[in-house]
């Protein structure tokens, strides 16, 4: 196993000039995703999905927390304990040699179960392929020793690529950084290890709360709470047998 | 219902432009609560028809044991039309995951239908019957599995109001499989032998309410999808057709006329099936509004930062 990698992408310095979406779909060959205006902002891809593997999201925050665009660009977590993974019943979804968690779409049947147990809705299904599919990120340069698409083509360097480690010390810098220069409502997002989804492949710099970027605040793997499930539904066979029983128990034979 | 209102106070939270945070559940109608209720449907009746073997009532397992096997492979077919690679579906098999519920659930669901059609077809035929016997108790175990592992199958998902009501649902199935189970058994055996199968809908039908009940009423913000909307008038209609079913189940028994015992296992399929497809929709419902993403999930941090603070 190699080094475990990722991304730290910094929103603070995104420009919001989508070179990462474009520069994934090229090298990916992602089909298109529709043009749709969707009078909210300059988001025209709404969010993650089969077919955008970057979003960058376009918050206008003209309200009385002051006038400010924030920028952020989205993409798959490559979550420590990734739910996607973890419930992908023909094992198509697979963990890499650099801790990255990718689909094998040669064996995807297109169960679409990954697609609600993701706690952050980034992978999905394309309907037209009947397979799910993500950010591999970018598996194939991973392994000729390049950096992925999108943080080659990050004109400010707003989406770092890495060794995990390195990029969790780089950005605990940058957080003092800005807190020193006063940006007080800077906050990291989903590099902590103990968090419920065990720590973030791709971890970033917000300056704002999580939700109002469309991140869910507290995200929690799904199956962490699985054995508790697999005891209820056992208890409910039981009752089930003993209900059975039940009503063979009383009344005549025949 | 205004008590429950004022108890829980219109939740402030802000979005990414109101957009849901989770992907919808991708499970279509009718395809998946259609497999919800064959599954239990199967299950139950092996369970009767396992009952029936053990205690040699003859006339009513033959029905039971039809009942699982016709059930289950139904299910089976609803189940792979739902893929988005339909004749990839073995692939399925290609691995055992404990961690997913859907890899577990598919050899439940191979074991219980093969079983299922090699005890039915046992009783049908006559042959082998020392194989249909044995097969038929084996369903006996599978049966119970295959009716509650859909429990978990929904709820380990990130869908809010599944997740956090995989206890109740765990029971809200099992009740709902034994009275669609019940219902099917007693109007396909001999009026008179049906007794256990009418006992077995008065009692899933009676679980069937109660686990319902608490899910509407006890997981907080996220009880509202399954009341609220078309979820909440499908779970309302399971309600009443599952009561009135299993009153007329109860009293069924008492006469000689087949008409209650009919109208009783009306009621109950189609109490079953809207519970079902209420089920459905309020989980689609919760993953669509952000509200019952981030509400819970700020409750947590807030419990936590309480903790902390508290010492
Ligand atoms: S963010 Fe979602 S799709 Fe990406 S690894 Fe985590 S669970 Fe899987
Ligand atoms: S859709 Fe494909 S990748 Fe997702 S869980 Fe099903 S088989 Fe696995």
């Amino acid at each position: 196993m190699s080094e475990r990698v990722g991304f730290f992408t910094d929103t603070s310095v995104c420009i919001g000039c989508k070179a990462c979406e474009v520069a994934c779909k090229e090298w990916n060959d992602v089909p298109d995703d529709g043009f749709v205006f969707r009078a909210t902002s300059y988001d025209n891809t709404g969010g993650l999905g089969a077919s955008t593997w970057r979003h960058v999201a376009f918050i206008e925050d003209f309200t009385e927390r002051g006038d400010r665009w924030l920028m952020s660009s989205d993409v798959c977590k490559h979550c420590t304990h990734a739910a996607c993974l973890d419930v992908c019943p023909t094992g198509a979804l697979f963990r890499t040699e650099f801790d990255t968690i990718v689909v094998q779409a040669d064996i995807c049947n297109g169960c679409g179960y990954c697609v609600p147990a993701c706690p952050y809705g980034v992978i999905d299904r394309r309907e037209d392929d009947g397979r799910a599919w993500k950010c591999t990120l970018c598996y194939d340069r991973l392994r000729d020793g390049l950096e992925p698409a999108c943080a080659k083509a990050c004109p400010t360097d707003s989406i770092q690529f890495g060794p995990l480690e390195e990029l969790r010390e780089r950005a605990a810098e940058r957080l003092a950084t800005l807190h020193e220069a006063g940006v007080a409502e800077a906050r990291l997002y989903g590099e902590r290890p103990d968090d419920g989804v065990g720590g973030d492949g791709a971890f970033f710099l917000l300056l704002d709360e999580p939700e109002v970027y469309g991140l869910p605040p507290d995200p929690v793997v799904t199956t962490r709470d699985l054995p508790s499930m697999w005891l209820w539904a056992g208890a409910a066979a039981v009752s089930m047998a003993a209900a059975c029983f039940g009503a063979f128990a009383r009344g005549p034979r025949r | 219902m205004s008590r429950e209102r004022a108890m829980v106070p219109d939740a402030e939270f802000r979005s990414y432009y109101g957009q849901p945070i989770i992907k919808d559940p991708l499970w279509h109608e009718p395809h998946m609560p259609v497999y919800l209720y064959l599954g239990g449907l199967s299950g139950a009746s092996s369970l009767l028809a396992a009952g029936c073997e053990l205690t040699g009532r003859d006339r009513l397992a033959a029905p039971a044991k039809i009942a699982a096997a016709v059930a289950g492979s139904a299910g089976a077919a609803f189940l792979v039309a739902e893929l988005g690679r339909p004749e990839r579906f073995l692939n399925m098999l290609r691995v055992f995951k404990p961690t997913s519920p859907m890899s577990v659930g598919s050899w439940i669901l191979a074991a219980q239908s093969g079983l299922a059609a090699v005890a039915a077809g046992s009783a049908v035929t006559g042959l082998l019957p020392a194989v249909g016997r044995a097969a038929g108790l084996a369903t006996g175990v599978t049966g119970p599995m295959m009716a509650t592992y859909t429990a978990v199958l929904v709820s380990d998902t990130a869908v809010p109001s599944w997740h956090a009501g995989h206890r109740e649902l765990a029971f809200l199935f099992a009740g709902s499989a034994l009275a669609s189970a019940g219902a099917v058994a007693m109007v396909a055996a001999p009026h008179r032998e049906a007794g256990p199968a009418r006992r077995m809908a008065v009692i899933g039908a009676a679980v069937e309410t109660v686990a319902s009940e608490v899910l509407e009423r006890r997981l907080g913000i996220l009880s509202e999808p399954y009341r609220e909307g078309s979820a909440g008038r499908l779970m309302r209609a399971a309600r009443v057709l599952t009561v009135t079913g299993g009153a007329l189940a109860a009293v069924s028994g008492l006469t000689r006329w087949r008409t209650p015992s009919v109208l009783s296992a009306a009621a109950l399929t189609a109490g079953s099936l809207c519970a079902r497809f209420g089920v459905l929709r309020a989980g689609r419902a919760s993953a669509a509004d952000p509200k019952y993403t981030v509400v819970p999930q700020r409750e947590r941090v807030a419990a936590r930062e309480r903790n902390r603070a508290g010492g």
